[in-house]
């Protein structure tokens, strides 16, 4: 059986301001399942999210999503650690990707009403977004995220301050997702979420790469000083 | 003091009297400012909400030049008008010297810089909250402007009203270009600094009166509009 290629992060780096923030970083990631990127705050996990997202500009390095060279890059949809919320209704937040895509406005508020209900988002889908609470406004995120039905999804603390109920919820969704083929990255402090949900773990400290394995592996033994420290409690320097 | 009063009264009088020169003056007002500030934000709005999402070198100085713009003294864009409409004026085949047409192209380019300066703040603001977001979605430039746009409506109004407050208020513009001509581009304006010259101050209150009436009734109108629109919220 010949092994698809992964997506391949190639001596990646990102300077600002005459500091490197991140990297340089090689990693090669499976094509398929769920990876969770850890560490402490300032780790540079939004960072890698939002380099591999295209939203930062890359300083040297480069990413290599599956299917070779000079292929377009997955359809991938990011959810911010803070949900950006338009000044519209919850059914046009959740459809408004459908509608760059040039979707019909009836079609797209439908397939948002199905959307929110699938994330288990309820209630009225006409009020505003600014009336959600933290858990919804997530949810809301989520469902706009996956409405174009992404190949690669990037989470950046989805469920950073929501409470088990909500965070049951999110994680319920992510699992189906990924059951259904999607390429998950999901960036957390959270070691609990990281071991229900993860396939495998990067671990990122001061921006560098400490460690990259299975999440078995990764927490039965890991191999790093600072992944040791980080799992057992400590607070990493 | 008295003599205020006495406006009041007669612009009461002129109002319950339905006077019919009266009517005419204030509908040209209204038709020459409301014209001109809709043609204004056709090309503002979307002049503000392209400086707000778009880098370019010389950005800065086209925002300040705006921001200068915004006090274009009326006269002098009307002196200016009126060089290029008058018969020996490039455009002056077009025969559009005291029409009310060119009153509206005047008062365009006197309100047409408010409404960009004002929009392009609001939009500014709206810009660095969309941005991620609408940068991840991979909306194409004409896509954010029109969500940032819509979604910046209501602010957008405020521009709107800034607009059409410059426009109907001012003089200096549609009389050099209009003329002030009787039954043709007599505005409440122009009429009040005639009535004013004329030393008939009891008319020229009135009219100004009319004036303040019509600003605030256009106003009340738009926000009670805006408030029973359905998203009532933003």
């Amino acid at each position: 059986m010949v092994a698809r290629a992964g997506i391949r992060i190639e001596a990646l780096e990102l300077r600002r301001g005459g500091k490197r923030i991140l990297g340089p970083l090689t990693l090669t990631l499976a094509a398929t399942g769920l990876s969770v990127i850890m560490g402490p705050n300032g780790s540079g996990k939004t960072s890698l999210l939002r380099a591999l997202h295209g939203l930062e500009r890359i300083s040297a390095g480069a990413v290599h999503w599956p299917g070779g060279t000079g292929s377009p890059p997955p359809r991938q949809a990011l959810v911010f650690q803070t949900p950006i919320l338009m000044r519209r209704s919850v059914a046009d937040n959740i459809a408004y990707p459908l509608r760059l895509d040039g979707v019909a406005l009836a079609e797209a508020r439908g397939r948002a009403a199905a959307m929110a209900a699938a994330v288990g988002l309820g209630g009225d889908m006409a009020r505003p977004a600014q009336v959600l609470s933290g858990g919804e406004r997530q949810k809301m995120a989520l469902a706009r995220a996956l409405i174009r039905s992404p190949e690669v999804l990037l989470l950046d603390e989805p469920c950073a301050n929501l409470d088990g109920r909500a965070t049951r919820d999110i994680e319920a969704v992510l699992a189906r997702a990924r059951a259904h083929g999607t390429r998950i990255i999901l960036a957390t402090h959270d070691i609990a979420q990281a071991r229900r949900l993860a396939d495998d773990v990067i671990f990122l400290h001061h921006g560098r790469l400490k460690e990259a394995a299975p999440r078995d592996v990764f927490f039965d033994a890991p191999q790093s000083p600072e992944a040791t420290a980080y799992l057992n409690g400590d607070l990493l320097p | 003091m008295n003599e205020i009063l006495q406006g009041l009264a007669q612009a009461a009088r002129l109002l319950a009297g339905l006077n019919a020169d009266l009517i005419e003056i204030t509908w040209l007002s209204l038709r020459v400012s409301v014209t001109a500030t809709l043609v204004a934000a056709l090309i503002a709005l979307p002049l503000g909400a392209w400086l707000a999402v778009s880098r370019f070198r010389a950005r800065r100085v086209v925002i300040a030049m705006l921001n200068a713009l915004m006090g274009l003294p009326p006269v002098v864009v009307g002196l200016v008008v009126y060089v290029i409409f008058s018969r020996s004026g490039p455009l002056g085949v077009l025969g559009l010297l005291f029409t009310p047409t060119v009153m509206v192209i005047a008062q365009v380019i006197i309100v047409a810089p408010i409404i960009a300066s004002i929009a392009h703040q609001t939009i500014r603001d709206l810009w660095a909250d969309y941005h991620d977001l609408l940068i991840s979605l991979n909306a194409s430039r004409a896509q954010r402007i029109r969500a940032l746009l819509w979604d910046g409506r209501r602010a957008l109004i405020t521009a709107l009203l800034a607009g059409f407050g410059r426009a109907i208020g001012e003089v200096g513009a549609i009389m050099v270009v209009g003329g002030n001509i009787d039954h043709a581009t007599r505005a409440l304006t122009t009429a009040i600094a005639l009535e004013t010259g004329k030393g008939d101050f009891g008319m020229a209150l009135a009219l100004g009166f009319v004036l303040i009436a019509l600003a605030v009734a256009v106003n009340l109108g738009v926000h009670l509009m805006s408030r029973t629109e359905r998203s009532s919220r933003w």
